[in-house]
């Protein structure tokens, strides 16, 4: 039986119905993570004696009368940023190698509570610093759809865990399109909730305005699924809204007639890949087919996005990473002679480049007489950006755009460029920085421009719909319908590699 | 572009050694990234208020109890170095 790419409702079945324990679910994904992860590096830690025993408990729970919690049993990978008792947490970094975080971040705990069985730990861009996996400090994750290719990053190896078919579904964050461009660019759906929708409450922190854990998937309709039971409200995070969690899986509703959906001019111009912008065109068509109405609509200050972000996320991370100074957890130098060494040099063995960069952008522009010219005015810009996406959604429900400009590139072409992660991310920083709610999901395939593809379809494309805050249900919907009259997303890659 | 002793301030005030490689590396790195904003000088900002996060939630309390978590071993023991259930610094003096 071929079980690596059903919807979380099939799973759900199956373990309930007996005609698969969750021991046998978990070891068939587990031995796929053995056959395919050498070549794909999309775990950090396989956790296989945890996931058994995890799913032994599941079993006796499932055989126990009364009904079963929908995750219960089920399989699944977190990002290594989310911090698991007693299961280490990098967040693919050196700093943090030996980290055995003394609790579980809160979405790590609502899964338990399910009785959902972690398989592992996935890899990452270095503290989710950069957009193509390939600054995480254990080597880059490979695309599933060709290996010399990137997966899209930061949430890399939960995009290529689920891509390949090595978990049902993974946790991820975003904070300016972690989640968004990497599904986009490995096939998969992926849901990017409202900010403060999820808590962040054990999540490695990056971005603390930003931050957005969500999570991977197979279809809209898991997507909803395990939004319901992640979302609410967290005491520990004070951030999280209070607003109602809806029954969005339930709620899902196929009729879009006369739902009105913007087209925002500014992100189907630069410097997109016209086999790719095709594809989204067509997917927006698909839409207008099923009964939505298309509008044309303008987020002019669109382009100052990525600069806000540029100064914004580097003073957070600068602020967050403080933290890190070889004395309570981590790295801690053993060469230190005083204590200002033991900082300095355990996290100049501990941060890799990319870390270090956007610690020292972030410290530039926080420092006593530019940070009027950079912070405060960046917060401004945020401020008119926020302004412009709520003007927008009094004329149109949702927004629909690329999730990416071009299709996956070849590995190695981020390196070096200390812009890259911020360029790539033109089509998601923006309503990452409004707190807004997204969701991408594929829309077809395109040849890439920059040489050849193992893949014989080509590289998957993604459709992104971005609504207002709180907007989850509407976005569900809309996802919900395209996918219940095309097959993209029942579309996966053949995992065969090349050198 | 960035001089190298603004680096190396910067690097201070950030608490991470740089090697003089690295110096002249972020050099050309920071410099990138700051020429790369400078345009938002370009937006005029009169009249408009900083946003600092988008919750729209203010002044969120709890009730402040203590609240015995009882992981004072497990926390002390992912620690690069204790003594007598401290975390252990060197001198500062």
């Amino acid at each position: 039986m071929q079980l690596e790419y059903l919807e979380l409702t099939e799973l759900r079945k199956l373990l309930d119905q007996k005609k698969v324990s969750s021991v046998e679910l978990t070891k068939y994904f587990l031995e796929r993570i053995k056959k395919y992860d050498k070549e794909l590096n999309s775990f950090i830690t396989v956790t296989e004696k945890e996931a058994l025993e995890q799913a032994a408990v599941a079993d006796d729970f499932i055989a126990s009368p009364g009904e079963n919690p929908f995750l219960c049993g089920i399989p699944y990978a977190a990002k290594d940023l989310f911090c698991t008792k007693g299961v280490r947490t990098t967040a693919a970094s050196k700093i943090l190698d030996n980290y055995i975080p003394p609790y579980d971040a809160t979405t790590i705990s609502k899964l338990k509570e399910q009785k959902a069985v972690l398989l592992g730990k996935t890899n990452l861009d270095q503290f989710a610093h950069g957009s193509s996996g390939e600054t995480s400090a254990y080597g880059p994750a490979k695309n599933p759809w060709d290996n010399n290719r990137m997966p899209g990053g930061s949430s890399s190896g939960s995009t290529t865990a689920v891509g390949a078919g090595l978990a049902p579904f993974a946790l991820a964050t975003e904070t300016g399109g972690s989640i968004r461009f990497p599904a986009s660019v490995s096939g998969i759906t992926g849901w990017k909730p409202t900010y403060g929708r999820v808590s962040r409450y054990g999540v490695i922190a990056m971005g603390s305005s930003l931050d957005s854990p969500g999570v991977m998937v197979n279809s809209v309709v898991d997507a909803a699924q395990i939004a319901e039971i992640i979302a609410g409200h967290d005491e520990k995070d004070s951030t999280t809204g209070r607003n109602e969690v809806l029954a969005y899986s339930k709620n899902l509703n196929s009729d879009i007639k006369g739902l009105k959906i913007g087209m925002p001019k500014e992100y189907f111009t630069d410097g997109m890949e016209a086999g790719a912008k095709q594809k989204v065109l067509n997917g927006i068509k698909v839409l207008e087919n099923l009964g939505a109405k298309i509008v044309e609509v303008s987020l002019p200050n669109t382009r100052y996005g990525q600069m806000v972000y540029a100064i914004i996320a580097p003073s957070e991370i600068s602020s967050n990473l403080a933290r890190y100074d070889g004395i309570r957890y981590g790295h801690s130098t053993s060469k230190a002679k005083n204590l200002m060494e033991v900082y300095t040099k355990s996290r100049a063995e501990g941060f890799g480049d990319e870390a270090k960069r956007r610690i020292m952008t972030g410290t530039y522009v926080l420092s006593a007489g530019y940070y009027d010219a950079y912070y405060k005015r960046a917060q401004k810009v945020r401020g008119l950006i926020i302004r412009e996406f709520a003007e927008v959604f009094k004329q149109v429900d949702v927004l629909a755009a690329a999730s990416t400009p071009s299709v996956a590139q070849k590995l190695g072409h981020a390196a070096d460029d200390p812009l890259f992660g911020y360029i790539v991310d033109q089509l998601h920083i923006p309503s990452s920085l409004a707190g807004l709610t997204a969701m991408t999901f594929p829309c077809g395939f395109a040849r890439p421009t920059d040489g050849e593809t193992l893949s014989m379809d080509g590289l998957p494309v993604g459709l992104q719909i971005i609504g207002p805050q709180w907007g989850e249900q509407k976005v569900f919907n809309v996802g919900f319908a395209y996918q219940q009259v095309t097959d993209w997303h029942k579309k996966h890659p053949a995992l065969e590699f090349g050198d | 572009m960035l001089t190298k002793e603004e680096v190396i301030k910067i690097a201070q005030l950030a608490r991470i050694e740089l090697s003089e490689t690295e110096v002249e590396k972020f050099q050309k790195d920071l410099s990138t990234v700051l020429d790369y904003v400078e345009e938002l000088k370009k937006v005029d900002v009169t009249g408009l208020e900083e946003v600092s996060q988008v919750s729209g939630l203010v002044n969120v309390q709890r009730e402040d109890k203590v609240v015995d978590h009882g992981n004072r071993e497990e926390i002390l023991s992912i620690a690069p170095e204790t003594k007598d259930g401290y975390f252990k610094v060197k001198a500062i003096l």
